[in-house]
């Protein structure tokens, strides 16, 4: 089952095209890693999922995404409850500058009122979620800016899940990260996939190849060639994909 | 020939360094002397009765209490009229205006705004709020009002630095959680930058603190006890500046004036300590 599909999908910022007639699935409850070198559109494409491009003055999408079958760029559709749905997490891990539990609240908060103990359930929810709860359950009122990043970023990912969307969006999570904290994010990906759907932008072949079961790889604003993950690696169709995750460029 | 350029390099060196000394030792000089000497003239004068009563032409005493309380309402209420005024103004320049150039336009007028003398504020003051909009004379109300006009650009100005040290990845995180612009910025930004702005309000208190051109035809120079603050908006009353100014020009009172200006050095202090302790504890989070 495809959750996202995108059909001849094109953006511009002004009159440079970033995106040229993108075609690609993202099947439910898997991992989908979009690769390729610097520039090559990558997170552009990932941004256009859940219409974060819109902030971006001069920037103009021709083509159709379509999210549970529905046009998300359609007239009258609602970018709020899109988000809601298709969360996201950046490369920055960037809580917000408020307590642990507060952040996981904020969401929510948006979308729905709820009692004192049902927040605290759905805060302690999301935290297990993101595999955090054990490590922030009793300073649940400090600041999140007192974590490691690692623990930032996992807050952010548990942020993400606290407005149970059902796709997930990760722009190069793990490359402000040391290589302890990325190993944390990557099992926890492993597990999210049971639930949701994961999109992950990274620059890192080799957690693509460890983690994915689809890769895509993006080439100046081309998708060069999609597939399951370990027949892109081990016999990759396009010349030019095989010259990239050997190492000949990027 | 290399020898004698290092000597010349030396000496003009040492020259500008010797400069730079004197030019910091007379500024600090005269700060200190100038401070110096109006608390040496003025506090000897400041008694409880200076401080707690009006003055009575009977008795033949001076007192500021009503200067202080005008002082103290006329910032009250310029600050009621100019915060959401200059902050939303900011806002709006920061986060919603979508026309680069018109922003342009908008921040140079503010910068010229703001480069004003302040007499031409009371000139205006009276033309305009006295004058055309009918209110006959001058109060602590058109004085209010005429102080707002001047401190508007630091309000905006300082609230806009305030705004753009936000980092932009805040925002993102609100809008990918499926946050609205005004919710975003009502919880995430305005408390982010909470401390400039308060730091930049204190600073247009200074300011109005300091005021006496603007409301001298403005806000008056009364000295009548009017502790009720909507029947003080209505009369008109000198702040603690413009009383300074009267009693020299009026009564040749130089002591009183020495310790209105001693009040005065001690409630710029008190703000600037303020300042520091506010943004020191909204630093905390």
């Amino acid at each position: 089952m495809n959750i996202i599909r995108t059909k001849d999908l094109s953006l511009f910022y002004g009159s440079f095209q970033a995106l040229r007639d993108i075609n690609l699935n993202i099947p439910e409850r898997e991992i989908t890693a979009l690769i390729g070198p610097s520039g090559c559109g990558k997170s552009t494409f990932l941004r256009t999922l859940n219409r974060m491009n819109d902030l971006i003055p001069g920037v103009k999408i021709t083509g159709q995404i379509t999210c549970h079958g529905e046009d998300i760029y359609a007239h009258g559709t609602d970018p709020i409850a899109l988000r809601k749905q298709v969360g996201m997490v950046f490369q920055k891990p960037n809580p917000f500058p408020m307590s642990i539990f507060d952040n996981i609240a904020y969401g929510p908060k948006l979308h729905e009122s709820l009692s004192k103990p049902d927040m605290a359930d759905l805060v302690e929810r999301s935290l297990r979620g993101a595999a955090l709860w054990d490590e922030v359950k009793d300073r649940l009122k400090k600041s999140a800016l007192s974590l490691s990043g690692g623990q930032q970023q996992r807050l952010c990912i548990a942020r993400a899940l606290s407005v149970s969307p059902d796709v997930l969006l990760m722009d190069e999570p793990t490359s402000a990260l040391d290589p302890a904290s990325t190993m944390k994010i990557e099992e926890l990906m492993g597990r999210l996939k049971q639930n949701y759907t994961v999109v992950i932008v990274t620059h890192n072949m080799q957690q693509a190849a460890r983690i994915s079961d689809r890769t895509a790889f993006f080439l100046t604003g081309d998708l060069v060639e999609t597939g399951r993950t370990d027949e892109v690696f081990s016999m990759p169709r396009d010349k030019r994909t095989e010259d990239y995750i050997t190492g000949r460029f990027g | 020939m290399k020898r004698r350029l290092s000597i010349k390099r030396r000496v003009y060196s040492g020259a500008l360094t010797g400069f730079m000394y004197l030019a910091v030792g007379i500024a600090v000089a005269a700060l200190i002397g100038i401070i110096g000497f109006v608390l040496y003239r003025g506090l000897g004068h400041i008694t409880w009765e200076f401080l707690t009563t009006a003055r009575s032409a009977l008795r033949n005493t001076v007192g500021i209490l009503p200067n202080i309380l005008y002082t103290l309402y006329i910032i009250f209420t310029t600050l009621l009229i100019a915060l959401p005024l200059g902050i939303g103004a900011a806002i709006y320049l920061n986060e919603y205006a979508a026309k680069r150039r018109l922003v342009r336009f908008i921040e140079f007028v503010i910068e010229l705004l703001a480069g004003i003398p302040s007499i031409i504020f009371g000139l205006i003051g009276v033309l305009f709020f006295i004058q055309a909009m009918g209110m006959r004379r001058p109060s602590l109300l058109v004085g209010a009002l005429t102080l707002s006009i001047l401190v508007l650009p630091t309000i905006v100005r300082t609230t806009q630095e305030a705004l753009k040290t936000v980092p932009a990845a805040y925002r993102e995180g609100a809008f990918a959680l499926g946050a609205t612009k005004w919710y975003m910025i009502r919880t995430i930004i305005l408390p982010a930058s909470a401390d400039g702005i308060v730091g930049g309000t204190i600073l247009a208190v200074g300011r109005m603190v300091g005021e006496s051109a603007a409301l001298l035809f403005t806000a008056g120079m009364g000295y009548a006890l009017v502790t009720n603050y909507f029947e003080a908006l209505q009369t008109a009353g000198g702040t603690l500046t413009v009383m300074l100014f009267v009693y020299i020009t009026e009564h040749g009172d130089f002591d009183t004036a020495f310790a209105i200006a001693s009040v005065l050095l001690i409630i710029v202090l008190l703000l600037n300590i303020g300042v520091k302790l506010v943004k020191r504890r909204l630093k905390k989070i």
